[in-house]
């Protein structure tokens, strides 16, 4: 037991010095931590949808792309520079507070949640998954499309200028001087994103262990069974949807304030699938696992991007950077699932779990 | 009046080369319940060796005729495919017949990743003019036009379907994949070899795949290592839509799914004022598929909602 709490101080200690080693190596390497958190983020929620509940959805992305355009619409220049009655409105441009956009896009992302779970309720599995995967790119052919006739999304431009995330008057924006010393404004959202990460641990292991939790893995494991056990399968799947959507939407909405700029090119298809394999990957529906895989899956090629270079200069360019990062992480998911098909930590009782072959 | 024939030619077209692809993915998943995300890269590496293979046939031999050169391409294509698909299953898909669901999907996802990255580095990134080896002047048809590059593909399409079905239904290999996907376990006590049984599907998909692909190059004249990726989601969807599993179902499927998005795309414009243009085409497929599963959860003539997680 004690044992066990001095590792977790040590942990959260080195947690919260990571950043300030890596700024001294140049802020690309602490925004690659930030991303890990975000991607971190992402797969806790979509444990949740597959996970937990046993649904497999292939367009969570959908939900990242809500929140973030959300976020991207009212805290940029945009609508005000689009539309006269805006602009009349609010003459400097909306830029509406943190505390109400973030619970917006939660909720904007959980009712999107729903919709999409509402006419699927009744499929199963492969059926499951590629409409899931239809809604993700309905969403995404949208945004690519609406600049016209009326310029919402601003189509394949994306929005720019997306104010930086303020709380309590503290811009995350900006670099702190603290005694002489700088946290630069990555190494400040590295912390935003952390506590973030943190919170939702919690709530993932409160789920877990809730009544709502026990409900939605009975339903992975049978739902016939938990039906007949009382179990109200409809509104536990829904709720299932809504709330990992709702991770979804805060994650997008972080990501747009972080990246100050949004483009339908960073919800795509593949995007939705690189967080599936995370979260299958890492472990499915084992917290600790989820987190070690959206790490590994999302930091890692990053890093190899940097060390690419001299791999590069053998092969006269042909296999770049970019190259080699995908390479990598093909091969990585085919290995690791041929050499540890229930992933990389998973879950010790359940060990048979889930969306296993009949 | 035309413009609606000619959008049903456009689309009885483009729903063939759906339907040879969704056979492929439609046989697979009825006797190993495994949607091959790698399906449509399998397709794209056949398009490429055909274009290599046309390509140096034309600089070897530049007095043979075209439909020749396209022969060979699409046979070397075909095998190709072929023995790279039979490679994808042993290695990636068969080790994991025993595991959780999601494993051999995973696998699934990154073969497909593998591929496209390989075919960028064998073939880099660009885009590829695909030479047109079929006489270009199109026939008249009512009205409408039609090109030969389209009659080939509608008859190939009628050509292989028939082959398949006589195959699936009349021959002994038929029988042993409709006997394993009833049931693996059983069919074994035949004496039926369920791995090669699965071994055959994979061959046999990837054929239509690499034919499939051939075909939609000569039609659009370009090739690309992402090529395979919208070709194989349209093709899984039809698959879905038909009821997957269900060879009949995934033709029928295709057919209207092409349908659908030609005449979508020929109306959309007209029917909602112009507020909506043809890149919104991409939402009918989908929107149609999801009607159609709230309705029909096993698709359109699937049989038995697929019971499992």
């Amino acid at each position: 037991m004690k044992n066990n709490k001095i590792q977790f101080i040590l942990g959260a200690i080195a947690l919260l010095v990571l950043p300030l080693i890596l700024q001294s190596f140049g802020n690309a390497w602490v925004r690659i931590a930030d991303l890990a958190l975000l991607y971190v983020l992402l797969a806790l929620g979509l444990n949740i949808v597959v996970g937990f509940a046993g649904l497999l959805d292939l367009g969570y992305v959908a939900f990242y792309a809500v929140g973030a355009y959300m976020l991207g619409l009212m805290a940029s220049p945009h609508l005000a520079e689009t539309f006269e009655g805006f602009k009349a409105m609010f003459p400097n441009g909306l830029h509406t507070s943190i505390w109400l956009v973030i619970p917006l896009a939660a909720l904007l992302a959980a009712v999107a949640g729903m919709i999409l779970g509402f006419p699927v309720l009744k499929l199963r599995g492969d059926y499951l998954a590629i409409v899931t995967l239809g809604f993700g790119e309905i969403i995404r052919i949208f945004m690519l499309n609406l600049d016209q006739p009326v310029n919402i999304t601003n189509g394949p431009k994306g929005l720019g200028q997306i104010d930086s995330i303020k709380i309590f008057g503290f811009d995350f924006g900006k670099p702190l001087e603290i005694a002489g010393h700088t946290i630069s404004s990555v190494t400040l959202y590295y912390y935003l994103f952390l506590v973030l990460v943190v919170a939702s641990v919690v709530i993932c292991y409160r789920l877990q262990d809730s009544r709502i939790g026990r409900a939605w893995m009975a339903i992975r494991e049978d739902e016939i069974a938990a039906k007949a056990m009382g179990i109200n399968t409809r509104n536990l799947k829904l709720m299932a949807f809504g709330m990992g959507a709702t991770f979804g939407g805060v994650s997008g909405a972080m990501f747009a304030g972080f990246q100050g700029f949004v483009s339908p090119e960073s919800f795509s298809l593949m995007e939705s699938i690189m967080i599936v394999a995370m979260v299958v990957l890492g472990g499915l529906g084992h917290i600790p696992g989820v987190i070690l895989g959206a790490v590994l899956l999302s930091a890692l090629p990053e890093v190899l991007r940097y060390v690419a270079g001299p791999l590069q200069e053998l092969t006269d360019g042909r296999l770049d950077a970019s190259i080699l990062r995908q390479l990598l992480i093909a091969v990585a998911m085919i290995v690791v699932m041929l050499l540890r098909p229930r992933g990389l930590w998973p879950a010790p009782e359940h060990g048979k779990s889930a969306i296993q072959k009949d | 009046m035309d413009i609606l024939l000619q959008q049903i030619i456009n689309g009885l077209v483009l729903g063939s080369m759906y339907a040879l692809i969704a056979l492929g993915y439609t046989m697979v998943y009825g006797i190993i319940q495994l949607i091959n995300f790698a399906h449509g890269e399998v397709l794209m590496i056949g398009v490429l060796t055909s274009w290599s293979i046309i390509g140096a046939m034309q600089e070897a031999m530049p007095n043979t005729p075209g439909w020749i050169i396209l022969l060979i391409a699409t046979l070397i294509a075909c095998v190709v495919a072929a023995v790279l698909n039979f490679t994808i299953e042993k290695l990636a898909y068969r080790p994991l017949r025993n595991s959780p669901r999601l494993a051999p999907l995973i696998t699934a996802i990154g073969m497909s990743i593998l591929l496209q990255t390989l075919a960028m580095i064998i073939w880099k990134p660009n885009y590829k003019p695909y030479p047109t080896l079929l006489p270009m002047e199109p026939f008249d048809v009512a009205g409408a036009v039609i090109t030969p590059t389209q009659i080939l593909v509608l008859g190939v399409t009628a050509v292989v379907l028939a082959v398949l079905m006589y195959l699936v239904n009349y021959t002994r290999l038929g029988r042993a994949m409709r006997a394993t996907a009833e049931n693996p376990r059983v069919a074994a006590l035949m004496g039926i070899k369920p791995d090669m049984v699965i071994s055959a599907t994979f061959v046999i998909g990837a054929v239509l795949a690499a034919i499939a692909g051939v075909l939609w190059a000569s039609n659009y004249g370009t090739a690309q290592h992402t090529m395979g990726f919208l070709p194989g989601l349209k093709a899984f969807i039809a698959a879905v839509f038909g009821g997957i599993g269900n060879l009949a179902g995934a033709v029928v499927g295709a057919m209207i799914l092409g349908l659908v998005e030609a005449i979508g795309a020929g109306y959309i414009g007209q029917l909602t004022g112009g507020v909506l243009g043809s890149q919104y085409v991409d939402i009918f497929s989908f929107i149609v598929l999801i009607i159609v599963l709230t309705l029909r959860p096993s698709g359109l003539l699937g049989e038995r909602v697929a019971d499992r997680a």
